[in-house]
């Protein structure tokens, strides 16, 4: 009430403006940009800069960096390192298709099916992310364990003949393969497809299934043409935000895999900690970033969805 | 055939649920080995029951302190990243300026950046620099990989709101400063505290960024990549149960008063 009795004080009102007063500060946006902007640009840009022109300098640590223009780097360090390449991508694929595939019925549930139960499986999906994930990461190391129950029951209905067979497991492990290396990629990324997913799934109107069932549609019927075209913004983005990370990462390669499943993170990172070759290391990273750019712009012109930010 | 019948239809039930059980499993062996008394230096095969890592959880040298050190950067690199993150947020929806789209290019850009790239070049700057490598190259690196974020989940929120609001306050007199701090504010909280907590947890979980620019400091995500080398003390699998468990009790602790303040409205 005493608003509105304050508001009975027309002689208080400023005399009216052009522009609403909100807008008086014309520099005002600029003011709040400046100070997280310059933390981005010396931080972010500044960086990437430094890192394109250590990639073409040569020299020695003892002597000192030059840039000379040496391009050679790069193709010393993809002829070098292809394999590592090829990898990176191969597994991040496989982890990305993998988190799909179970991602999408764990978000159907959770947008459609849980009812009451919805608020306590979001828990349960985010909640480990408060445990480290190298932690998890370790734990799967038990859970793959040589002679383990998880490898017993492969052996025992004969999967691992076929992983062995397309050369994804070595005999009768499963620690120290690829298949490891996919599986924790998987579990690490998972969370980052489902929320995504979750969200566009959550938007859809119920009553259009409803709908596709009036018009005789069976249910993998009105999965396939309504649900799924509908979710795509969820695919696109939880499909990047898995391969991403996937592609760049280096911890589940050296925890679960062994020297045949390295991947360019490894390379990267032992370039840059360990043989302290710098020039190399910067033109890998380089070629990575430049290769992951590519891929993506490429995947969101195809797919069509502008608006991910 | 009932089964089967049963099956087809409860089909997405049973593939998510499976699904969530593998999002847990882990969640699980580490709870259960925190109970676990190994013979060597590696916390991997059951040997026996014991519980005496809960009694002693900083019994190993330096993990406590890797801990702390974890929990500091977190709340430095929260606020920092709330901070600035909140500014530009704000700065996108409310305002026009120029360079809008290099501006929203170079807050998309580190989310869609390899952190293992993001970390290398961050590295060759700080060595350019000459910069020494430790606490504060670490907070630098993860107000950087933060803000982003931020700003995602403060724009979210500041563009759902309804700007009339605002135009009532200050019809009703209010100035600038009054408007923003009793009606904006209040009502952009809940995305400024989803942003902080995303930022948290980010941080405090970070290890490729942090493993490039660490020089010879140790986080608590470092301290169990080393010990992954040198051998993993049951200690870790209590800290992470314990992380698991606190996370799950907050979230139903605030949802049982989000929904007791709800009911008291009605």
């Amino acid at each position: 009430m005493s608003t509105i009795t304050r508001a009975e004080a027309p002689e208080l009102t400023p005399a009216p403006e052009t522009k609403p007063p909100r807008r008086r500060g014309r520099w005002t946006p600029y003011w709040l940009l400046l100070p997280g902007i310059l933390w981005l640009v010396v931080f972010f840009a500044l960086p990437m800069l430094y890192q394109a022109s250590t990639s073409v300098q040569t020299g020695s640590l003892e002597e000192g960096y030059k840039v000379t223009w040496h391009f050679a780097t790069y193709w010393d360090a993809l002829s070098q390192y292809w394999p590592q390449f090829v990898r990176s991508v191969l597994y991040a694929a496989s982890a990305t298709i993998l988190c799909l595939l179970l991602g999408y019925p764990l978000a159907y549930l959770i947008a459609f099916r849980a009812g009451r139960w919805r608020n306590l499986i979001m828990i349960l999906v985010i909640a480990p992310f408060f445990t480290s994930f190298l932690i998890r990461t370790l734990a799967w190391k038990t859970i793959l364990a040589d002679g383990g129950p998880v490898v017993g029951a492969l052996n025992a209905l004969h999967v691992l003949d076929l992983t062995n067979w397309l050369g994804w497991t070595a005999g009768d492990r499963v620690l120290a393969t690829p298949l490891a290396v996919v599986c924790g990629l998987t579990y690490n990324f998972l969370p980052f497809m489902i929320l995504p997913l979750y969200t566009s799934l959550e938007r859809i109107d119920p009553r259009l299934h409803e709908a596709a069932g009036d018009l005789y549609a069976q249910p993998f019927t009105t999965f396939r043409k309504v649900t799924f075209p509908l979710s795509m913004p969820g695919v696109v983005s939880g499909t990047l935000l898995t391969f991403i990370p996937a592609a760049g990462d280096y911890v589940n390669a050296d925890l679960l895999g062994s020297t045949d499943t390295r991947m360019v993170g490894n390379v990267i990172q032992t370039q840059f900690l360990r043989i302290l070759d710098y020039p190399t290391a910067a033109a890998l990273s380089f070629i990575l970033m430049a290769a992951i750019l590519l891929m993506v712009t490429l995947y969101i012109r195809k797919s069509g969805t502008e608006d991910l930010v | 055939m009932a089964f089967v019948n049963w099956l087809k239809r409860h089909l997405v039930v049973v593939a998510g649920l499976l699904t969530l059980g593998y999002l847990l499993l882990p969640n699980v062996v580490v709870t259960v080995f925190s109970f676990n008394k190994p013979k060597g230096r590696f916390n991997y095969e059951w040997q026996q029951f014991s519980t005496d890592a809960w009694k002693d959880p900083c019994g190993v040298a330096d993990m406590c302190g890797s801990l702390s050190l974890s929990l500091q950067i977190a709340v430095w690199a929260t606020l920092g990243a709330t901070a600035l993150g909140t500014m530009i947020a704000f700065a996108l929806v409310r305002y026009r300026f120029r360079a809008r789209g290099a501006v929203n290019s170079l807050i998309f850009l580190p989310m869609a950046m390899p952190e293992v790239v993001m970390a290398a070049s961050l590295l060759t700057l700080f060595l350019n620099m000459g910069a020494q490598l430790g606490f504060w190259t670490i907070l630098i690196a993860h107000i950087m990989f933060c803000l982003s974020f931020v700003v995602t989940a403060v724009k979210a929120r500041v563009m759902s709101m309804d700007p009339r609001l605002e135009q009532a306050a200050q019809d009703l007199y209010a100035g600038p400063l009054q408007t923003f701090l009793r009606v904006t504010l209040p009502i952009a909280a809940p995305g400024i505290a989803a942003g902080a907590l995303l930022a948290f947890a980010l941080s405090f979980d970070d290890f490729i960024i942090t493993n490039f620019n660490a020089g010879s400091t140790v986080t608590f995500p470092m301290f169990v990549w080393g010990s992954a080398q040198r051998g993993t003390p049951v200690q870790i699998n209590v800290i992470g149960t314990t992380m698991f468990v606190v996370a799950v009790l907050l979230v139903l602790v605030s949802m049982a008063l989000g929904n007791r303040r709800n009911r008291q409205k009605a």
